[in-house]
C-alpha cells in the first residue's frame, strides 16, 4: 500500500465528526434496546415456524397444495396467528372478558409466575458477578422451601411473626446450602458447577426422604409425599384481593431487586464482589479477601435462590408441597440472569418476559393444544440471539457499532503476498 | 557436584550452590504438606468403623461371581458380615495412618492407595448392606457399565472441547440430540447404524452452533452451552408431545442394537460377560477412548488441540489456525457425545421419551473436571458414577438398611468430598473459556 493511498484512506476514515443526528441514529440502531426487540421477534417467528410444521391442519391443507395454494397459507397463518394470540390472552389481557377487572387477570398471572424466576435469577445473577457460577438453584430451592413449609405448618405463632420467622427459617435454608458451596470453593478449591450439581440431587433425596417419614415434613395421618398445608397466618397475603392470584412475594422481589442493585452498585461489598468478579487475582492484589467473597457470595446468591422457594411454598402453592416444588424454576433462573445480563433490573424484566411466557404457555397448550415446549425453544432462542448481536446485526443488515469486534471470519485468511 | 533435589537438602544446596559458582542447575522443588486425602480418609474410616463395626448385622453376605450361563463357574463367596465388617474397618485405619504418615513426610498419597481404600470401603459396604442376602456381582457391575456408557461418551466430548479452548457445558443437549434424532432416523429407516451416524450427525449439529456463536461472534462459551441445552430440551420436547407421540409406531420404535459376544474374552469369569457381551456402541466406546487417551498426548493433533487450548495465540505465532482447529475439533466433540445420546435409545431404552438423558450430560461434565481434563481418569470418574446410581437399585431390591434416599444420596456426597479432598484446586486448559481475538 502505498503512502498515498494511507493517507487518503485516514482522510476518508477521519472526516468532520459525524451530525448528532447520526450518531443518535447509529446508536438507536445498533444499541443494545433495538437487538433486544429484534431477538424477540426473529424468535417468535421461528416459534411459529415450528408451531405451523406440526400442525396437522397446515399438513392436510399443504396436501393440495398445487390445487388451492391460498388454503395452505391460510391455514398457516391461522396456526400461527391463533398461537400467538392465545399466548397472549393468557399472559397480559384477555380480550374476550366484558370488563378490565378480569381481562387483566392474565397479567397478574404473568406476575405470579414472574416472582421467584425473578429473585432466582437475581441469586444466580450475583453469584455471575463473581465469577461464579450457581447451577445449584433446584437444591437451594427445594432446602430453603423445606425450611419455610416446615415452620408454616408446624409452629402455631401470632400472624405477622410467623410469615417472618417462617421466611427467615427458608432464607437460612438456601444460604446454608448455597453457603457450603462457597465453603467448599474457598477453604479447599473445589469446582462450584461440581458441588451444585452434586448438592441438587443430595437436596433432592434428602426432601424426597422427609417428605416420606412422618413427623419431619409428611401431613400427619397420611400416606404421600406430601406436606400438610401451611397454617394461614404463615401464608404470603394477596395483594389485590381473592380474585387474583396475585401475593405478596411480588413486593418482595420488588424490594430485593432494589437491594440487589444496591449492594452490587453502591455498597463496598458489592465493588469487592465486582472486583473478584472481574479478575481474582487483581482482586487479592488489592487486597481483597477473596476467598470471603466467594463464601458471602454463596450465601447471598443461595439465599436469594431460596427466596423462590419460599414464594412457591408460601404463596403460590400454600396448600402443601410434594418434591416437585421447584418447578423448574432453578435452571430457568439461569436463562433468565443470561436474559438480564446479570444487571439486576435487566433481570427483572427478563423474569417478567418468561413469566409472560409461562403464564401465555399454558393457556396456549390448553386452548390449541401446542406444547407449552415451545416456551423453551422461543426462551433460549431469545437469549441466543441477545448474546451475539453480530448475528442479528448481520440479520437485518444493521450497522455496527465503532468500538466493537466484527465477527470472527471462520475462513481460512487467503495468504497475501506481502512486498517488503 | 552434585545436584540436589531432595526437599530436605533443598535450602541448603541453595546455599551452597550460591557458593560455588560451579553449579549451574539448582532444581527448586516445592514439597507441598497436604491433609486432605488423610483427613478424607479418617471420615471414611469413622464411617466404616460406625457401620461395619458398631452397627455390624450378625449374618452371611452372599456374593455370587457367575452367572448361571457362564462357561467358568465360580464359587459364591459367603462372607461372615460381622467379622468381614471389623476386618475391613482395621485395613481402612491402616491405611489412614498410612496416608498421615506420607502427609508428616510430605508426600502425597499415590493413586493406587486411593484406590485399594476406596475398593476395601466398597466391599466393607456390601458386605454390610447385604446381610443375611445375596449379591450378584456380575449384575451389579453390568449395571454400572451400562449407566456409565453414556457418561462416558460424554465426558470425551467434553474432554476433546474443553481441551481445544471451548467449555462445553452443551454436552446435555448433544446427549439428547443424539438420543431423539438417532431414534428417529433408526425408526424411520429400520436401520440401527444409520441412527447412529444421524446421532452423530446431530451431536455435531449442536457443537456447530456452539462452535459458531462462542468463536465467531465471542458470545460467552457458558452462556451457549446453558443456552443450547434448554434449546435442545425444547425442541425435542415439543416434536415428541406435537408428532411422535402420535405416530410412534412410524416415528418412535427404532431397532436396538444385538449384544456381540466376543469369543474367549466374553468367557473370562466376572469381567468376561461385563464387558464383552456388549453392544456395537459400547465397543466403539473402548475404541474412542482410547484413541483420544493415546491420540491427545501422543499425536500431532492432540499437540495442536492442546496448544490451541493452553495458549493459543503461541500456536497462532507457529502457524496453526486457531479457529478452524477450535471449530472442528468442537465438532468432533459434539459428534462423540452424540454417540452416547443413541445409546439411549438404540443401546438401552428403545424408544425416545421426553428428557430422557435426565441431566446426564452435567454428570458427564462433573466426571471431567473431577477426572481433571484427561481421558483415563475421567473415564474412571464416569464408572464410579455409574456404579454408585447402579449400586442403590440393587440395594433396593435385596433391602437396605438405610432408607433408599440415602443411598441414592450416595453417589454425590462421596463426589463432593471427593472433589474437596482429593481433587482439590483442579486447573483445566489455561485458554479454556476465552475467545480467541486475533491481532
Amino acid at each position: 500500500m502505498s503512502d498515498n493511498k494511507l493517507t487518503a484512506e485516514v482522510a476518508e476514515t477521519k472526516p468532520a465528526p459525524p451530525s448528532r443526528w447520526n450518531v443518535a441514529l447509529n446508536e438507536i440502531l445498533s444499541g443494545s434496546i433495538i437487538i433486544s426487540i429484534l431477538s424477540v421477534v426473529l424468535a417468535l417467528v421461528v416459534g411459529a415456524i415450528l408451531i405451523v410444521l406440526v400442525d396437522p391442519k397446515v399438513a392436510t391443507a399443504s396436501g393440495y397444495f398445487f390445487a388451492r395454494p391460498l388454503d395452505t397459507l391460510g391455514s398457516m397463518w391461522d396456526s400461527a396467528s391463533g398461537a400467538y394470540s392465545s399466548l397472549f390472552q393468557g399472559a397480559i389481557y384477555n380480550f374476550r372478558r366484558p370488563d378490565f377487572a378480569s381481562g387483566i387477570r392474565p397479567f397478574t398471572e404473568t406476575l405470579n409466575f414472574a416472582a421467584p424466576l425473578i429473585v432466582a435469577g437475581l441469586g444466580v445473577a450475583l453469584a455471575f458477578r463473581v465469577g461464579l457460577f450457581n447451577i445449584g438453584g433446584r437444591g437451594q430451592m427445594l432446602i430453603a422451601a423445606a425450611c419455610a413449609g416446615y415452620v408454616g405448618f408446624a409452629f402455631d405463632l401470632p400472624p405477622v411473626l410467623h410469615l417472618v420467622v417462617a421466611i427467615a427459617a427458608g432464607l437460612a435454608g438456601g444460604a446454608l446450602w448455597g453457603g457450603i458451596v462457597g465453603l467448599l470453593k474457598a477453604r479447599t478449591g473445589a469446582h462450584e458447577v461440581i458441588v451444585t450439581i452434586m448438592l441438587n440431587y443430595v437436596a433432592f433425596y434428602l426432601v424426597s426422604y422427609m417428605l416420606r417419614t412422618p413427623g419431619l415434613l409428611q401431613a400427619p395421618g397420611s400416606n404421600n409425599p406430601k406436606t400438610a398445608p401451611i397454617n394461614p397466618n404463615a401464608i404470603l397475603p394477596d395483594l389485590l384481593g381473592t380474585t387474583y392470584n396475585l401475593n405478596f412475594g411480588l413486593i418482595i422481589v420488588i424490594a430485593l431487586t432494589v437491594l440487589v442493585w444496591w449492594i452490587l452498585s453502591r455498597s463496598s461489598l458489592g465493588f469487592q464482589f465486582r472486583a473478584v468478579g472481574e479478575n481474582p487475582n487483581a482482586a487479592r492484589v488489592a487486597g481483597i479477601r477473596v476467598d470471603r467473597m466467594y463464601i458471602y457470595a454463596m450465601l447471598l446468591s443461595g439465599g436469594l435462590v431460596g427466596m423462590a422457594g419460599i414464594i412457591q411454598v408460601l404463596g403460590t402453592v400454600p396448600s402443601g408441597f410434594s418434591s416437585g416444588i421447584d418447578a423448574g424454576i432453578g435452571f430457568d433462573a439461569i436463562t433468565v440472569a443470561l436474559l438480564g445480563r446479570a444487571r439486576p433490573w435487566g433481570v427483572f424484566f427478563a423474569g417478567l418476559l418468561f413469566g409472560a411466557f409461562k403464564a401465555g404457555g399454558f393457556a396456549m397448550q390448553a386452548a390449541e393444544g401446542i406444547p407449552i415446549d415451545i416456551v423453551l425453544v422461543v426462551q433460549s432462542l431469545i437469549v441466543l440471539f441477545i448474546a451475539a448481536p453480530p448475528l442479528v446485526r448481520a440479520l437485518f443488515r444493521l450497522p455496527t457499532p465503532l468500538g466493537e469486534h466484527k465477527p470472527v471470519s471462520l475462513r481460512k485468511p487467503k495468504l497475501k503476498a506481502v512486498a517488503r | 557436584m552434585s545436584v540436589t533435589t531432595t526437599n530436605s537438602n533443598n535450602a541448603s544446596s541453595a546455599a551452597s550452590g550460591a557458593n560455588s559458582p560451579s553449579q549451574v542447575i539448582v532444581r527448586e522443588k516445592e514439597a507441598i504438606r497436604s491433609w486432605k486425602a488423610p483427613i478424607s480418609f479418617a471420615v471414611f474410616a469413622a464411617l466404616g468403623v460406625v457401620l461395619f463395626w458398631i452397627l455390624g448385622r450378625d449374618a452371611v453376605s452372599n456374593f455370587r461371581l457367575s452367572t448361571d450361563t457362564d462357561v467358568i463357574q465360580l464359587a459364591s463367596v459367603d462372607l461372615p458380615t460381622q467379622l468381614t465388617g471389623i476386618v475391613i474397618s482395621l485395613a481402612l485405619i491402616l491405611i489412614t495412618a498410612y496416608s498421615f504418615w506420607l502427609s508428616v513426610v510430605k508426600r502425597p498419597t499415590p493413586i493406587w492407595v486411593v484406590t485399594v481404600y476406596g475398593v476395601l470401603f466398597m466391599v466393607g459396604f456390601l458386605t454390610w448392606a447385604g446381610a443375611g442376602e445375596s449379591i450378584l456381582v456380575p449384575g451389579l457391575l453390568l449395571g454400572a457399565v451400562g449407566l456409565s456408557i453414556p457418561l462416558i461418551f460424554g465426558a470425551m466430548g467434553g474432554i476433546i472441547s474443553e481441551r481445544v479452548g471451548v467449555v462445553n457445558i452443551a454436552i446435555e443437549g448433544q446427549l439428547l440430540a443424539g438420543a431423539f434424532v438417532s431414534a428417529v432416523v433408526a425408526s424411520v429407516t429400520g436401520n440401527a447404524y444409520l441412527g447412529l451416524i444421524a446421532a452423530m450427525a446431530a451431536g455435531m449439529l449442536v457443537s456447530f452452533v456452539l462452535a459458531t456463536f462462542s468463536i465467531k461472534y465471542l458470545v460467552d462459551q457458558v452462556i451457549v452451552g446453558v443456552v443450547l441445552n434448554v434449546l435442545v430440551l425444547g425442541l425435542t420436547s415439543f416434536f415428541y408431545s406435537s408428532i411422535l407421540t402420535e405416530n410412534s409406531s412410524l416415528l418412535n420404535s427404532p431397532p436396538r442394537f444385538d449384544r456381540i459376544e466376543i469369543p474367549l474374552l466374553s468367557q473370562i469369569p466376572i469381567v468376561g460377560p461385563v464387558l464383552f457381551r456388549q453392544t456395537l456402541i459400547v465397543y466403539l466406546m473402548y475404541i474412542i477412548v482410547a484413541v483420544v487417551a493415546y491420540a491427545l498426548v501422543k499425536t500431532k493433533w492432540g499437540l495442536r488441540l492442546r496448544s490451541v487450548g493452553e495458549h493459543p495465540q503461541a500456536a497462532d505465532t507457529v502457524g496453526i489456525n486457531v479457529y478452524m482447529t477450535r471449530f472442528w475439533n468442537v465438532s468432533l466433540a459434539g459428534a462423540i457425545a452424540g454417540i452416547g445420546g443413541a445409546y439411549f435409545t438404540l443401546g438401552s431404552v428403545g424408544s425416545f421419551q421426553k428428557d430422557m438423558t435426565a441431566g446426564a450430560g452435567f454428570i458427564a461434565l462433573a466426571a471431567v473436571i473431577f477426572g481433571r481434563w484427561d481421558p483415563i481418569r475421567a473415564l474412571l470418574a464416569a464408572l464410579l458414577f455409574g456404579f454408585a446410581t447402579n449400586l442403590q437399585s440393587v440395594l433396593a431390591i435385596i433391602g437396605s438398611p438405610v432408607p433408599s434416599e440415602f443411598m441414592l444420596m450416595l453417589p454425590y456426597v462421596v463426589t463432593i468430598i471427593a472433589v474437596a479432598g482429593f481433587v482439590g484446586k483442579v486447573r483445566g486448559p489455561a485458554a479454556s473459556g476465552k475467545p480467541y481475538i486475533k491481532g
